[in-house]
């Protein structure tokens, strides 16, 4: 996901980057391997200050980052990762579990930023993001249209502004392949959907699941043809350019609205809840974060070191620099208009759920977004689709070990 | 030429042959055999996420692999004869959907709908590219020669670019906000979306892989046609041959084995067509087999790759270059054997 975020660093805030020098001189070489989007940059910055650091931002990392991580020595010290990609060092034991080091240089961290796998602390959370719903509020109030909550409501409103003339209403990222399959991980638990029965095998061909691909596919009538080549990066090009009035987008790509370098909507692009599937569901959508993790295979001292830095890449006053580069987790992050989408979905009751990274969840991500053009272009009824899932998914994990 | 002056310039590159090509082959062969697992085992696992208030933590039950002592996946390598082929050819859904009549169900098959692809573009475009490179090998050997080498500079042009660049450009060119796509919108009134529908894409696809590969055919042509013998086409003149019978009875025969060996890359290079695919972001509409091949590669967020359906995979596409290329290379072979007497 951070690749679709990472396209996200078109937010140039960077500008207003805080210089502030770092309380200590580090001594020991430490590297860092992660994403490339503004975040990450603010984050890199504020490190580099402390000395001997040098920050890898890369689109790629997520391939990179496992082959790297189990070299001995790991061939970076510091790793940037998210909620979905946290999976594979966590799997391989590659990463170091960082209570002591939180113990020891903790102090400024929010209880709310150590992520606990099993008790332990293993990462430290910086940011959070989801998708949830951006649209045009002028537009939407000159058609005397109410904020959408629900996906029912998004299309009436869309099927209202094309009345009005909006030849596109609607903006999705659905392109085939990674995007795609997260509008159903989105959608389907929405719909009340659970994807896996106990024995690892995959329950997706249930009502929910029809469901959740016709709601989907009712998308279509109002967004772009070419809606299934339609990355983050095009949607939010298109609220830039004025040719969309709402999308169901990444809470890291508000700031982009906003700029005004690239955007004709300035201030006119707000944020909400992301819209409910069913009645008395949670929002269709799935919470993520982005952190840091250390190395295992590296010495007690590097990893000091490079615990230390993070700490300093963490700081208030990067955040106070950066402030509308992201949904901030770390201690002086002042909420903006554009991140009230986001709370409001995190903190709906009930909550959507975290993105669910597990080894079987990757397969069944890789599934969906083979699978479900078909069904999106026509070729192939949504009991086929669901039952091709089912058996991709299978054929799969078999591969992998994971079903008998 | 001697024995050794001969080995001493083919060594080295018969030495990294082996090693680049030979090795790699034999290693990808073996593994499309053998599935490697990691060892897993069923873990209760608790996980945080945090929210805005405070953290939400979830208890569940996880699949994790097992590490040993040193903190290395414990994996298992099982030989499993052509499961990962038939993991890749669906055979059974393949029967299914003969038996039933639904033939169109085998083209939503990946392998197969590949295979539909990647068939028709390589035998489409080779008599494409083969006609327009000779057009412009004629053309510019017809043409006064001070603008020979301007002619072929820009002929050669398409060549030189990278055809990921390539296919990537006339993606912007002509997606839904693309210059060209808006050019074309503003000329005709008509909303235009080339990247919507698989004919409109496949379309692009055959013109971008003809624009990029027919200057090829144009150099090895248009050298051809240097050494077309004068006399014989000056007695065809005197006997009253037009221009269409001497293309016809002496280029065409002269340049013959020139048209063999463009078919022959031609054929082992676009059978392997994947930049288009990638730069096109075709994957809902059209796929290729090499595409499928790296499809299966790329490991997903949680790590997970399909390296025995990748080597499958790899494995087919390469029996399908070896079935295209027995006709040519036969005629080469007899043709050489011909030549010899």
């Amino acid at each position: 996901m951070l690749k679709k975020l990472a396209l996200a660093g078109v937010v140039s805030l960077m500008g207003t980057t805080a210089w502030s020098a770092c309380a200590f001189e580090n001594q020991t070489e430490v590297k860092m391997l992660s994403a490339g989007f503004e975040a990450w940059k603010a984050v890199a910055d504020a490190m580099s200050e402390c000395g001997n650091v040098q920050a890898e931002l890369d689109q790629e990392f997520r391939t990179k980052q496992p082959a790297a991580f189990e070299a001995n020595p790991s061939l970076y010290h510091i790793g940037g990762v998210s909620n979905g990609t946290l999976t594979p060092l966590l799997n391989a034991g590659t990463i170091r579990p960082l209570d002591d080091l939180v113990e020891k240089y903790g102090q400024n961290l929010q209880p709310n930023q150590l992520i606990r796998i099993d008790g332990k602390i293993m990462a430290i959370a910086m940011m959070v993001n989801t998708q949830h719903l951006m649209y045009r509020e002028d537009l939407l109030a000159e058609n005397g249209i109410e904020v959408p909550t629900t996906w029912d409501e998004v299309y009436a409103a869309a099927a209202k502004l094309k009345e009005a003339g909006i030849e596109v209403p609607l903006g999705a990222t659905m392109k085939s392949g990674w995007n795609l399959a997260q509008e159903f991980v989105n959608m389907y638990p929405g719909h009340g959907g659970t994807f896996f029965a106990d024995d690892n095998s995959a329950v997706v061909n249930n009502e929910a699941g029809m469901a959740a691909l016709e709601t989907m596919k009712a998308a279509l009538d109002y967004t772009d043809p070419e809606v299934l080549v339609s990355d983050s990066t095009y949607v939010q090009q298109q609220f830039q350019q004025g040719k969309i009035a709402m999308a169901n987008l990444w809470a890291s790509r508000g700031g982009a609205m906003n700029d005004e370098a690239e955007s004709q909507v300035v201030g006119k692009v707000k944020s909400a809840s992301a819209p409910l599937a069913m009645d008395g569901g949670a929002p269709a959508t799935t919470l993520w974060w982005d952190g840091i993790v250390i190395a295992a295979n590296i010495s007690d001292e590097e990893a000091d070191a490079a615990f230390r830095v993070a700490m300093e890449g963490l700081d208030e006053e990067m955040v106070k620099g950066a402030n509308d580069a992201a949904i901030w987790l770390v201690k002086g992050y002042e909420p903006t208009e554009m991140a009230q989408g986001a709370i409001a979905t995190a903190t709906a009751n009930p909550a959507p759920p975290a993105y669910p990274s597990t080894v079987r969840m990757g397969l069944m991500h890789t599934a969906l977004g083979n699978e479900l053009p078909a069904y999106l272009t026509g070729e192939r009824d949504a009991a086929a689709t669901l039952a091709a899932i089912e058996e991709a998914y299978s054929t799969s994990a078999k591969e992998a070990g994971i079903l008998e | 030429m001697n024995k050794k002056t001969f080995a001493a310039f083919v060594g080295p590159s018969v030495f990294m042959m082996f090693i680049f090509i030979a090795l790699p082959l034999v290693s990808v062969f073996f593994e499309s055999f053998k599935i490697t697992q990691p060892i897993v085992e069923q873990q209760e696992v608790e996980t945080c996420t945090p929210g805005f208030i405070g953290q939400t933590c979830v208890t569940e039950v996880k699949t994790v692999p097992v590490l040993d002592e040193n903190g290395k996946t414990v994996t298992q390598t099982e030989w499993v004869g052509l499961q990962s082929y038939r993991n890749v050819l669906q055979l059974d859904k393949v029967g299914d959907a003969i038996s039933s009549g639904n033939w169109g169900d085998i083209l939503q098959i990946d392998f197969w709908k590949a295979l539909r692809f990647t068939l028709m573009f390589t035998l489409l475009t080779l008599p494409l590219v083969l006609v327009v490179g000779l057009s412009l090998a004629l053309a510019v050997n017809n043409a006064v020669r001070a603008v020979r080498g301007p002619v072929i500079f820009i002929s050669l042009l398409p060549f030189i670019i990278t055809p990921v660049i390539g296919s990537l450009a006339i993606y912007w060119l002509f997606v839904g906000d693309g210059i060209l796509t808006s050019l074309l919108e503003r000329w005709t009134q008509t909303n235009i979306s080339m990247f919507a529908q698989a004919w409109t894409i496949e379309l692009l696809m055959y013109f971008f892989r003809v624009w990029n590969n027919a200057p090829f055919a144009f150099v090895i042509f248009y050298a051809g046609l240097q050494t077309v013998n004068m006399d014989t086409l000056e007695s065809a003149v005197i006997d009253g041959a037009s221009r269409w019978e001497r293309l016809r009875h002496v280029i065409i025969p002269h340049l013959m084995p020139l048209i063999i060996f463009i078919s022959i890359i031609h054929l082992m290079d676009v059978y392997r067509v994947f930049e288009e695919i990638v730069g096109f972001r075709s994957q809902a509409h059209v796929i290729s087999l090499q595409w499928l091949t790296y499809d299966f590669l790329v490991p997903d967020d949680a790590g997970n790759r399909a390296i025995s359906r990748a080597s499958a995979s790899a494995m087919l596409t390469m029996i399908g270059i070896v079935i295209l290329l027995i006709w040519p290379l036969r005629r080469t072979w007899l043709d050489h054997k011909g030549g010899a007497h």
